[in-house]
This record gives structure tokens, C-alpha cells and sequence, in this order.
């Protein structure tokens, strides 16, 4: 393979500091190894090869900014946050995918962070090492079912049994007119009630505590309201925790695994029982790296498409309970994207480049979190 | 007296520290539990609807018209093969070479900027990528074709290759790279004839499951490979694979196309499961 790249067959010791003066070489002989013709070429090939894949990530970015270019100049940037999907009236706005890119990731995360980081705990400090073994390598066989398989699950296994029994359940017990709601109605107001004051100092807001008591009870009874349908904003985050869960879980080991032996001795020593060593030296000295991980997941989250476009029911407004069907940036391109064109195809190209910049960011933040911990350890 | 009182304080904390840690240590176990729930019941459930389809027409034949029975999935398992060939093609060398390039000790501009891309793009949306090439092949090309498809997911392969080549790499003790050039051997032949083959397990692995992790993809598929109902006609015509394939019986009312979905779907995971079994073997032979 190598020898074929380069025309006449280097000297198989000519890298030495004797013999690398190729007569055919006008350079001067520089003396240090490596710079013999097929290291040339071999690094030559390597740059180039890196040079390309970063071109092209480059080009990934600049085509679709290039594709979303009319949406963009017709729109602005308040794109991003306007509430309006209409095709055949080419109103397009992106705000309720954006919404539910963010509802359904950030309640995923909720159900799956702790869970992940428990289960982390309990490999690495409660389970045997050859239990914890076996059930490291289970936790990564459910990262390796392919997000399809999830959503086909979803669709007939969980979907009916959220219609039938958890739905009701739930909308029995939060929804609307029941204790939780009315109480939640009133915490909402009580914790925006001081930022209405602040914004009308300012002449910003101009809000009355009655009125913004009814929105906030309006919005708290709406939480579980709407008929169990099965499909949704609730199913699909239950389908996201589980398949972010084992990301998390994996990452978080990673981060426990980081901390020195040394501190954990230590806890010990002092006389600290399991729990309170990993509070103190795996919690407290991992948080870092654990805020991390929960973040890969969330960016894990946001980007995903199968499971989520087969459980959330694809409706394009801005949900307002958690039974409703919604749609996330990632949903709405699988859904209309073959079929689209004109503005049409440039919106979903902007909702495409809005969800990329999404996701970079977040998984930026988290690897530059993780990154600094490193270093600091 | 008052060492008494002490003493069952004392007592008292202690019970009371105990008891926590009896009871976080127990919840940490059910948490456990319930982390590998959703694997068990998924699996369970997947192995008894799909196993009830298995047969040798399931995999050979082509699909009949939606409500008809009978009939297989042979044009999406070929499919997955053509498109998985071609995303191997280009990816397994580039990420090779990537991972090579990442390894290297010298840390000059190219491999700094290589490192952030290359992290950048495993958090890409996969989905993203499936936009990309649409508008990079499909639009050029006039319609959805497998190199669209294999192009796609190459790109979501590249960087899982150069990953795993890089820190299968990264555990080659120095002293083997130090041998090689003390003997005088250039740093290609090093690189090429002493350290890679020495990892040949190792890159093994990690080829194989970024075939497995690109073979389960459907949503870069969706708009760019597309599918078709006849098999393999061709590199410039959609094609079928079974991510698809499955996304697309299970959207079909009639129980027949559901039965089938559930079939696909246990063949794919079985597969991707095997592939995981084999390669934690192959490690562990290490």
C-alpha cells in the first residue's frame, strides 16, 4: 500500500542522519528522522485527508445556511421564535418545534439524569465487579438499539398502555380543577409575580396580579388537560429518557472512574459509611464532569429523530399540556422534507441549521465543562 | 451521667447514618433495576412479536402490496448491505486516517482543527446529515439515490471510526513507536507495518461498531436513499434498508405490515447485537 506511493523505494534505513541524502533530493538533508520521501508522503496524505473532513464540516454548515438563505432574509431572525407553520399559506415560523425540541429533551433529562447517575453509582460502589460487569455491558446493548426499534416500541406497546392506563391516571390526579393544579397555579404566580413588579417599574409589563393569576392558572390547569390519545408530548420524552438513560449512564461512569482512589480511601478512612463517601468524594468532586454528561445527554436528545417522529403525533403548534401531540425541530424535517419546496424547504433548512447551532453549542458547553475538569484533575 | 446521654447520641447518629446509607444503597439499586427494565421488556417484547414472523420468505422474498401476506424484507436487507458497503467504503479509510492523524504526537494547527471537527461531528444531528446530502447529491444528481444514501452515512461513520481509531492509538505504549525508529525504519512504515497491526483487534472493534451504530440509521435515510420495493437496481436509484423499511411498515394500518415491522425490527437488533457480542469478545481475547 505504502510502497506504491512513492516511486523509488525509500532505503530502508536511509532516514538516518548518514543516509538521507537522496542524491535526487535538492533540499539540504535536514538531520532528524522522519523525512525520508514516504514520510512525506504519508503526512502529505494524513494533512490532506484532515484538511478534507474539515472542509467538509464547513461546507456541511455553509450549504445549509446557503438553503436557508431565502428563509432567513424573508423572515429575520425572529424566525426562531415566531409562532406560525402553515404550508399551503407559506406562513412558517419555528417556534413550536423549537418549544417542543425543548419541552421534550429537558423533561427526558429530568426522568433519565438521576437514573443514569444512580445507576452509574450503583456499578461503580454497590454492585460486585462481576454483577456490575454484566450489567455495564446490558446498559450498552440499550444504546445500541437503533432508534427505530425504539419508536416502533413506542408506537404499540407504550402509546396504548399510556391511552389506557397512565394518561387517565394522570389527568385523574394533575389535571385540571384537581388539588395539584390549583396549587401549581398559584406557585407559578407566586414566582412570576416579583419579575411583573420589577417589569413594570420599567414600563415593560403591564400586568395586573388577577390577570396574571389566570394566565398562570390557566396554564397549570392546562398541564395534563386534553383527551389520552396515547401519542404526544409525555410518550415521547418517556421514549427520549429511556434512550438518552444509558448515554448517561456510560459518561457518568467515565467521570466517576476520574476520581482518584486516594479521596475515596480517604472518605473511608475517616469512618464515612458507602453513602456519605459517595456524596462527598464522587458527587462532590465529579459534579463537574457529571453536569457534563447530563448535558451530552441532553444534546443527545435534541437531536433525535426516529422514536420521537413515530410517538409525539406531529401537530405543528405550541403544546400547552403534556397529552397533547406536538412536533420537535427534528420530527418536522423527517415529516415534511421529502415533500417540501420553494419557502416551504428553506424554512425546514433554517429549522435544520437552528437545531444544528442547538445541538453544536450544548455539546460544546459540555465537553468544554468536561475538558476543564480534566485539566483541573 | 452525662457520658450516657453522649454515648446514645452517639448511638442514635450512628443508627441514623446507617440507615441512610441503607437506604440510598438500595435506591441506587432500584434505579439500577430500572435502567435495565426498558432493555428486558423491550427485548422480551420485541422477541415474541418478531420471532412469531420468522421465516425463510421473510428474508428472501421481495414485499407484496401492503395487505397482502406472505412476502419479505429481501430488498432492505440488500439495500443495508449496498448502503452499508458504500458508507464503509469512504469511511472506514478516512476515519482510519483521521484517527491516525489524531494519535500523532506533534500537535500542529491541522490536528487541533481536525480534533474540534471531528467532535463537532459526532454531535451533529443525524438528521442534519440526511439535509446535507440531500442538497449536496440528491439535488444534483436528480433524485434520491443509494450513493446519496451511503455518502450519508459515511459521514456519520467518519468520526466514530476516527474516535475509536484514535484512542486504540493513543494505548500504544510509546516504546513500540521508539523501537521502530531506533531500528531506523521510516515513520510511515512505523505507523503502517508495526503499530496498526499490532491494534488490528482493536480498529476491528471499533469498524465494527460504527458499522453496527450506521446500520440501525433511518432518519438520514428518510431523504436521501429513500427505499423501493424491488431490491438493488442500481447505485443512482433509491434504495430500500431496513431502518426504513421498518419506519415505514409500522406506519401502514394493516396488521400483516405490522407483524413484519416487528420481524425487521428484531432481525435488525439482532444483528446489532451480535455484532456488540462479538466485539466485547475480541477485546476481552486481548
Amino acid at each position: 500500500m505504502g510502497r506504491g506511493s512513492s516511486p523509488p523505494p525509500p532505503p530502508g534505513l536511509g532516514s538516518g542522519p548518514g543516509g538521507s541524502g537522496d542524491s535526487s533530493d535538492p533540499a539540504t538533508p535536514e538531520i532528524r528522522s522522519g523525512t525520508s520521501r514516504g514520510d512525506l508522503v504519508y503526512r502529505w496524505v494524513l494533512r490532506g485527508i484532515s484538511w478534507s473532513i474539515i472542509a467538509l464540516f464547513v461546507g456541511l454548515i455553509v450549504l445549509l445556511v446557503q438553503m436557508s438563505w431565502e428563509a432567513w432574509s424573508h423572515y429575520g431572525l425572529g424566525f426562531v421564535f415566531t409562532n406560525q407553520w402553515n404550508p399551503p399559506l407559506e406562513e412558517f415560523g419555528a417556534a413550536p418545534f423549537l418549544v417542543g425540541t425543548l419541552v421534550t429533551s429537558l423533561l427526558a433529562v429530568l426522568l433519565a439524569a438521576p437514573i443514569g447517575i444512580g445507576t452509574a453509582l450503583f456499578l461503580k460502589e454497590v454492585a460486585p465487579t462481576r454483577i456490575a460487569a454484566v450489567l455495564a455491558f446490558l446498559v450498552e446493548l440499550l444504546a445500541a438499539i437503533p432508534s427505530v426499534v425504539y419508536g416502533l416500541w413506542g408506537i404499540f406497546v407504550l402509546a396504548p398502555l399510556m391511552r389506557e392506563d397512565v394518561q387517565p391516571l394522570l389527568s385523574r390526579w394533575l389535571g385540571p380543577e384537581t388539588f395539584f393544579a390549583n396549587a401549581l397555579g398559584h406557585l407559578f404566580t407566586g414566582l412570576a409575580y416579583p419579575f411583573v413588579l420589577i417589569g413594570s417599574q420599567f414600563g415593560w409589563t403591564d400586568v395586573s396580579l388577577s390577570i396574571l393569576s389566570e394566565n398562570m392558572q390557566r396554564l397549570s390547569q392546562g398541564l395534563m388537560d386534553g383527551p389520552p390519545m396515547g401519542l404526544g408530548l409525555l410518550t415521547a420524552s418517556l421514549v427520549l429518557s429511556i434512550m438518552i438513560m444509558p448515554t448517561i449512564t456510560a459518561l457518568s461512569r467515565e467521570v466517576l472512574a476520574t476520581v482518584p482512589d486516594s479521596i475515596r480511601e480517604a472518605a473511608l478512612g475517616l469512618g464515612a459509611t458507602r453513602w456519605e463517601m459517595m456524596k462527598l468524594a464522587l458527587l462532590k468532586t465529579g459534579r463537574a464532569g457529571l453536569v457534563g454528561a447530563v448535558l451530552l445527554g441532553v444534546g443527545r436528545a435534541m437531536g433525535e429523530t426516529m422514536a420521537v417522529t413515530m410517538v409525539i403525533g406531529n401537530r405543528n403548534e405550541i403544546p400547552t399540556s403534556f397529552m397533547h401531540p406536538a412536533q420537535t425541530m427534528a420530527s418536522v424535517l423527517a415529516n415534511e422534507y421529502g415533500e417540501a419546496s420553494g419557502l416551504h424547504l428553506s424554512s425546514l433548512a433554517a429549522v435544520g441549521l437552528t437545531l444544528l447551532m442547538v445541538s453544536l453549542i450544548i455539546n460544546l458547553l459540555a465537553r468544554g465543562i468536561i475538558r476543564y475538569l480534566e485539566k483541573k484533575a | 451521667m452525662r457520658g450516657e446521654a453522649g454515648l446514645r447520641a452517639m448511638q442514635a447518629r450512628d443508627w441514623r447514618r446507617r440507615w441512610h446509607n441503607r437506604a440510598a444503597t438500595s435506591i441506587l439499586s432500584i434505579m439500577a433495576v430500572m435502567a435495565i427494565a426498558p432493555l428486558f421488556f423491550i427485548f422480551v417484547y420485541l422477541f415474541i412479536r418478531g420471532a412469531a414472523g420468522l421465516s425463510w420468505a421473510f428474508f428472501i422474498e421481495l414485499p407484496r402490496p401492503v395487505g397482502e401476506s406472505g412476502g419479505g424484507v429481501a430488498n432492505a436487507i440488500t439495500g443495508s448491505a449496498v448502503l452499508l458497503a458504500l458508507a464503509s467504503a469512504g469511511g472506514i479509510p478516512l476515519g482510519l486516517a483521521a484517527g491516525m492523524k489524531l494519535s500523532e504526537r506533534e500537535r500542529g494547527p491541522t490536528s487541533q482543527m481536525l480534533r474540534a471537527v471531528i467532535d463537532l461531528m459526532t454531535s451533529v444531528p443525524s438528521i442534519i446529515v440526511g439535509l446535507f446530502a440531500y442538497a449536496f447529491l440528491v439535488v444534483p444528481l436528480g433524485g434520491y439515490s443509494a450513493w446519496a444514501g451511503g455518502a450519508a452515512l459515511m459521514i456519520i461513520m467518519l468520526p466514530i471510526v476516527a474516535r475509536a481509531t484514535e484512542e486504540i492509538l493513543n494505548l500504544v505504549p510509546d516504546h513500540v513507536r521508539e523501537a521502530g525508529l531506533a531500528l531506523g525504519l521510516p515513520r510511515w512504515k512505523v505507523t503502517l507495518m508495526i503499530i496498526l497491526p499490532g491494534v488490528k483487534a482493536g480498529l476491528a472493534t471499533g469498524v465494527l461498531l460504527a458499522g453496527a451504530r450506521v446500520a440501525g440509521e433511518t432518519a438520514p435515510l428518510l431523504f436521501t436513499a429513500f427505499s423501493n420495493q424491488f431490491g438493488f437496481r442500481g447505485l443512482d436509484q433509491p434504495i430500500a434498508s431496513l431502518p426504513v423499511q421498518i419506519f415505514t411498515l409500522a406506519s401502514n394500518p394493516d396488521e400483516i405490515s405490522r407483524q413484519m415491522a416487528w420481524t425487521a425490527a428484531l432481525s435488525l437488533v439482532f444483528l446489532v447485537f451480535i455484532v456488540n457480542v462479538i466485539t466485547r469478545l475480541l477485546l476481552r481475547r486481548k
